[in-house]
């Protein structure tokens, strides 16, 4: 952020922040189960949100709901002046049978980058998902971890505002795992919000500003990540770090 | 036994002399039914995609009437064509009946619900794997509909090798409403027909041959067209 001193605005403590994401009472039943039940969550529109919780808490659905994939049985999303559009990668990311370039320029397509400006995005794409020398490569024949790389780049091609990720490291290696912390520190530093899931608690740990503690379609705990994790508040929150099984 | 074995000598002697009957015959065959598919195949690609994308009413009344309209008899498609096309019929005055026109036509009817149908099966298992990235990358339902036709490249290659598959081997429709005429609408599979029932073999295993190496040469053509690469890339 550059903000200058003297144009730092005046405002009244009480006031809500009107950049923020706010989810109010999400609801989502499906078969009688309460998938979410009632998440209420105000999310800054700065810095790195862990979303955490139990499999199953609800995780996923949720992101999906912000990304407006599935529609709630009830509540409301809103996005402050903040956010202008979410990008999602998905828990298992989904590529194109065509090469990593390809790739990359369907999604700059799709996002309405102009043709000529689409050579240069995708070169920093590729650099920034350090995919230059694979460029060329079907998608669908890169590692685990360079799927993921890309899938994270190509979620940057519409230049979001909000960046949501699920699980991006899950099986990978520890070289990949510090190959996407990276890009996420670095798409974080360049203004990016990030809401990320993961169950690597160390990884939260280093990447966290605040963490959404999900439990049971609920947020059970909403805190700043140093005192999340030194002492949860909530009781499911005490269960899921100490490793006892939750239900 | 001799019989048998004549015809097949001088079947061969026809298609080594490039016989210009017989190539006449192979030439209208292959327009016909090429373009047939083609036009097929510019209708039921986006048809069958959009079945599968969209969501209206009356979407599943019409993948089951395509879906029955895979079974079609021919003769009944000829049959409905010939009343149509005929002098007394309502598109009298379009003077299609007996032209190749009309045999392309029959067999546009024919092979356009194999397209839809089966595009629309391909696009449908595309649609469930890729639709909610597709949908979180904003696509507007044309980019959805381009973006998986192009996905399923390789399984609508093979979509329109089944159509002209049934093209080619069709004769109920052509016979019905091309007439048979020679030079005009004679194709293979009338020939075949007709040279047969006059006894004469080997005009009729010539043809035979050829309508064979045809569909053997369609098949080896569509797997080398294929990405080699595929098993590798395409998991
Ligand atoms: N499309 C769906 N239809 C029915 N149930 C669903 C659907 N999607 C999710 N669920 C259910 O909702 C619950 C929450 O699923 P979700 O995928 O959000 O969990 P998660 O918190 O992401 O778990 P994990 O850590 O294992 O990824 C699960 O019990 C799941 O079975
Ligand atoms: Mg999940």
């Amino acid at each position: 952020m550059s903000e200058s001193a003297e144009v730092v605005p005046i405002r009244p403590s009480i006031r809500l922040d009107t950049d923020a994401l706010t989810l109010t009472d999400i609801r989502l039943s499906h078969e009688g189960r309460n998938l979410l039940d009632g998440v209420i969550a105000e999310i800054s529109s700065n810095g790195i949100t862990t979303l955490i919780g139990p499999n199953g808490a609800g995780k996923s659905l949720l992101l999906r709901v912000i990304m407006d994939l599935v529609k709630p049985t009830s509540g409301v999303v809103e996005f402050g002046d903040g956010f202008e559009h979410p990008a999602l990668v998905f828990q298992r990311p989904i590529l194109l049978r065509r090469s990593v370039r390809a790739n990359l320029n369907h999604a700059l397509k799709l996002a309405k980058v102009p043709k000529a400006d689409r050579s240069g995005r995708l070169a920093e794409l590729l650099v920034a998902a350090d995919l230059t020398r694979l460029a060329e490569n079907p998608a669908r024949a890169l590692s685990g971890g360079e799927q993921q790389r890309l899938s994270i780049v190509r979620a940057l091609a519409s230049n979001p505002s909000l960046l949501l990720l699920d699980e991006p490291t899950a099986s990978l290696d520890p070289s990949a795992t510090k190959a996407i912390e990276d890009l996420i520190r670095n798409t974080s530093a360049a203004g990016v919000k990030i809401i990320l899931v993961t169950h690597n608690r160390a990884q939260a740990k280093r990447l966290a500003d605040d963490v959404l503690f999900l439990h049971q379609g609920k947020i059970a705990e909403h805190t700043l990540a140093e005192k999340f994790f030194q002492a949860p508040q909530s009781d499911a929150a005490k269960g899921y770090l100490a490793g006892d099984l939750l239900l | 036994m001799q019989d048998f074995f004549d015809a097949f000598q001088q079947a061969f002697a026809l298609i080594a002399s490039g016989d210009p009957e017989l190539i006449g015959i192979v030439l209208l065959s292959l327009r016909v039914s090429l373009t047939a598919l083609i036009l097929a195949c510019i209708i039921g690609f986006p048809i069958g995609a959009l079945l599968a994308v969209s969501n209206f009413p009356g979407r599943r009344a019409i993948i089951l009437f395509f879906n029955a309209a895979m079974g079609l008899p021919p003769v009944v498609v000829g049959l409905t064509l010939y009343l149509l096309f005929s002098q007394a019929g309502p598109l009298a005055v379009l003077e299609l009946l007996y032209t190749p026109t009309a045999m392309i036509i029959a067999q546009i009817v024919l092979i356009t619900p194999i397209i839809i149908s089966l595009t629309r099966g391909t696009i449908a298992g595309l649609l469930a794997e890729h639709g909610e990235t597709l949908r979180a990358m904003r696509a507007t339902r044309p980019q959805m509909v381009m973006t998986l036709l192009r996905e399923a490249h390789p399984a609508l290659l093979t979509t329109a090798v089944v159509g002209l598959g049934r093209a080619f081997a069709e004769v109920g429709a052509v016979m019905i409403v091309g007439g048979n005429i020679n030079h005009v609408t004679r194709v293979m599979t009338t020939s075949i027909a007709l040279e047969t029932s006059r006894g004469e073999l080997a005009m009729a295993l010539a043809l035979g041959i050829i309508l064979l190496i045809i569909a053997l040469f369609t098949n080896a053509a569509v797997y080398a067209l294929a990405p080699r690469s595929r098993e590798l890339a395409h998991v």
